[in-house]
């Protein structure tokens, strides 16, 4: 289950907080679109998405958002230095082959970053881990490990250690389980996280 | 609906080879009506062999060569547009060309008719949309060469286009597009019936032109559509004859498609319309193709086909990627129908809506600029 469906449309609201009216904002994995639209009516900002399924791409474009249909990872190295206030990743990161270099490409392009992933430090994964002796099932990873599309997985801890070590700035961060947020033990209780990032002059 | 071609006539047009045409005519169509605040207009280009007739029927029933995107209800719905389409210079559907009459010796041009390039074709089009009071089309949009024709709007009149939909084109023709249109006009030229350009009082160069037609048609075609439509059928016989008649479906095909288009095209047009496109190149004159494509400010929505091997998708992909360089408004889609380069013709299910959807913004932006103007 992918994060968006997770929060249903709460993230939008937490991500349309985090981002001041009439932005430059490239949501990477834009999917349909949806996102980008509701930003631009209630934002009014410049929009962009990157999206790899021509399907949803197709949709997007029908809708009316400027969408790339290509690869997130060789799209970040084409667009110039600044090019965006905010870059969005919302729930790909687990996927991403080298999620540091997303990262780090998304704070290239853009002056801040707003990252959402799925918690594996969340308690339901260590039970499911320690109880089953197999890879961890959940309602927010209820992927076969062979059919999976996560490919990394993170805690919340461990997403604050790297940037530390790369010296983010964490501008804000809000933690959910379900659509309620989580303030006590973010990394036992939270199911996904949404990081507000930048790098550090 | 019976569309009716219409002529417009201009004193003189400059070209970049250097020479001065007098007395150009265009043929153009138009499809719908001209809103009030003129914001509706499209301008759609056609493809090499193309003319201005792209939608609805003409007198003898043919139908528009795009009439299943543009239409009441469809793509370009002529409905809410107003749709215009000429048939490009140099040309032989009623446009000046290599086989109109030069005015100062009262015979055809043939090959003294002076070389052309896109950017020729489009500033006689901006003649053209001057003289119909319209100051800034909704979209330039078009496949093919129509595509490089949308493109060079773009940067040569960025003030009087919103936005730009060039489909299964190019920035400039590769070596291999090239190679290609030299097959073609070698083979026109290899016709003794060629006659150095000046065959109009007898027969025209049908065998040379037929076969320029038939690689044409090949390269439109991918490998899997033709596989599809043909495979090693034979044609009429259920052994092959050992002889050079026609054994398979697809050989038939192919004379079929030359001999037919001997009928409606000139050879010296042809030669022309493919040295134009072999010449386009959208980066001459700029360190990069996105420092050329600076001078735009419309918003463009890019189209290429994964099937298309004469334009390949990444061929699409350095024109988006050039504008993203800069952060331009680009929107790009690689659609999946596998009929190679012809697919922008002959499947436009996908194309439909994603055209529908980006025109829809198109004006309504443009309509709140005005607005906000």
């Amino acid at each position: 289950m992918k994060v968006k469906e997770v929060l249903g449309r709460a993230d939008y609201a937490l991500i349309g907080e985090m981002i001041p009216h009439g932005s430059r904002v490239l949501d990477l994995g834009c999917g349909d679109g949806a996102l980008l639209l509701w930003l631009k009516e209630q934002k009014s900002v410049q929009a962009r998405g990157v999206e790899k399924n021509r399907e949803l791409v197709q949709k997007a474009i029908a809708r009316g958002v400027t969408v790339y249909q290509g690869d997130l990872e060789e799209s970040l190295a084409e667009y110039p230095p600044g090019a965006f206030d905010y870059v969005i990743l919302s729930q790909t990161l687990q996927e991403s082959r080298r999620p540091l270099a997303v990262i780090e490409g998304m704070l290239r392009i853009g002056r801040h970053a707003v990252i959402a992933f799925p918690n594996f430090g969340h308690w339901r994964v260590r039970i499911a881990h320690l109880f089953s002796g197999r890879a961890p099932k959940t309602p927010l990873f209820p992927h076969n490990w062979y059919d999976s599309p996560n490919i990394h997985f993170l805690t919340i801890i461990d997403f604050e250690e790297l940037a530390r070590a790369r010296d983010w700035a964490i501008e804000r961060k809000v933690f959910l389980s379900g659509d309620r947020r989580v303030e006590l033990l973010p990394n036992l209780l939270a199911e996904v996280a949404i990081y507000l990032v930048k790098r550090r002059q | 609906m019976i569309v009716e071609t219409q002529q417009a006539r201009f004193e003189s047009l400059d070209l970049d080879c250097g020479e001065t045409l007098r007395d150009v005519e265009v043929a153009y169509e138009t499809y719908g009506q001209l809103n009030e605040d003129r914001s509706n207009a499209v301008l759609i280009e056609h493809a090499f062999t193309g003319d201005a007739h792209v939608a609805g029927v003409d007198h003898e029933g043919k139908p528009g060569w795009w009439a299943n995107m543009v239409g009441p209800g469809k793509a370009f719905d002529t409905d809410h547009y107003f749709v215009i389409c000429s048939n490009v210079l140099g040309g032989c559907r009623g446009t000046t060309g290599p086989a109109s009459i030069n005015p100062a010796t009262g015979r055809p041009w043939g090959l003294r008719f002076p070389g052309i390039t896109i950017s020729d074709m489009v500033r006689l089009q901006k003649m053209l949309i001057d003289r119909l009071g319209i100051e800034r089309l909704l979209t330039v949009t078009g496949g093919s060469m129509g595509g490089m024709q949308a493109l060079e709007w773009a940067v040569a009149y960025p003030d009087s286009i919103e936005s730009c939909i060039p489909i299964a084109t190019t920035a400039r023709h590769s070596a291999q597009q090239i190679a290609f249109n030299e097959t073609g006009r070698q083979a026109i030229m290899a016709d003794p019936d060629f006659a150095g350009g000046d065959f109009y009082g007898g027969p025209p160069p049908a065998r040379g032109l037929a076969v320029a037609r038939m690689v044409g048609h090949i390269t439109y075609m991918s490998d899997e559509s033709m596989r599809e439509k043909f495979g090693r059928r034979l044609r009429n016989r259920d052994q092959v004859s050992f002889g050079f008649d026609i054994d398979f479906e697809v050989e038939s095909y192919l004379r079929y498609r030359g001999a037919q288009f001997v009928g409606r095209f000139d050879a010296n047009s042809y030669l022309y319309i493919t040295k134009a496109m072999d010449y386009f190149d959208l980066t001459a004159g700029f360190p990069s193709l996105a420092a050329s494509l600076e001078r735009a400010t419309c918003r463009f929505l890019v189209l290429s086909f994964t099937s298309d091997w004469l334009y390949p998708s990444y061929q699409s992909q350095e024109i988006v990627n050039a504008l993203r360089a800069r952060n331009h408004d680009v929107t790009y889609c690689e659609l999946s129908p596998n009929y190679g380069h012809d697919a922008f013709l002959v499947d436009v299910g996908e194309q439909t809506e994603i055209i529908r959807g980006f025109l829809a913004r198109c004006l309504r932006e443009r309509r709140q600029a005005g607005v906000r103007a």
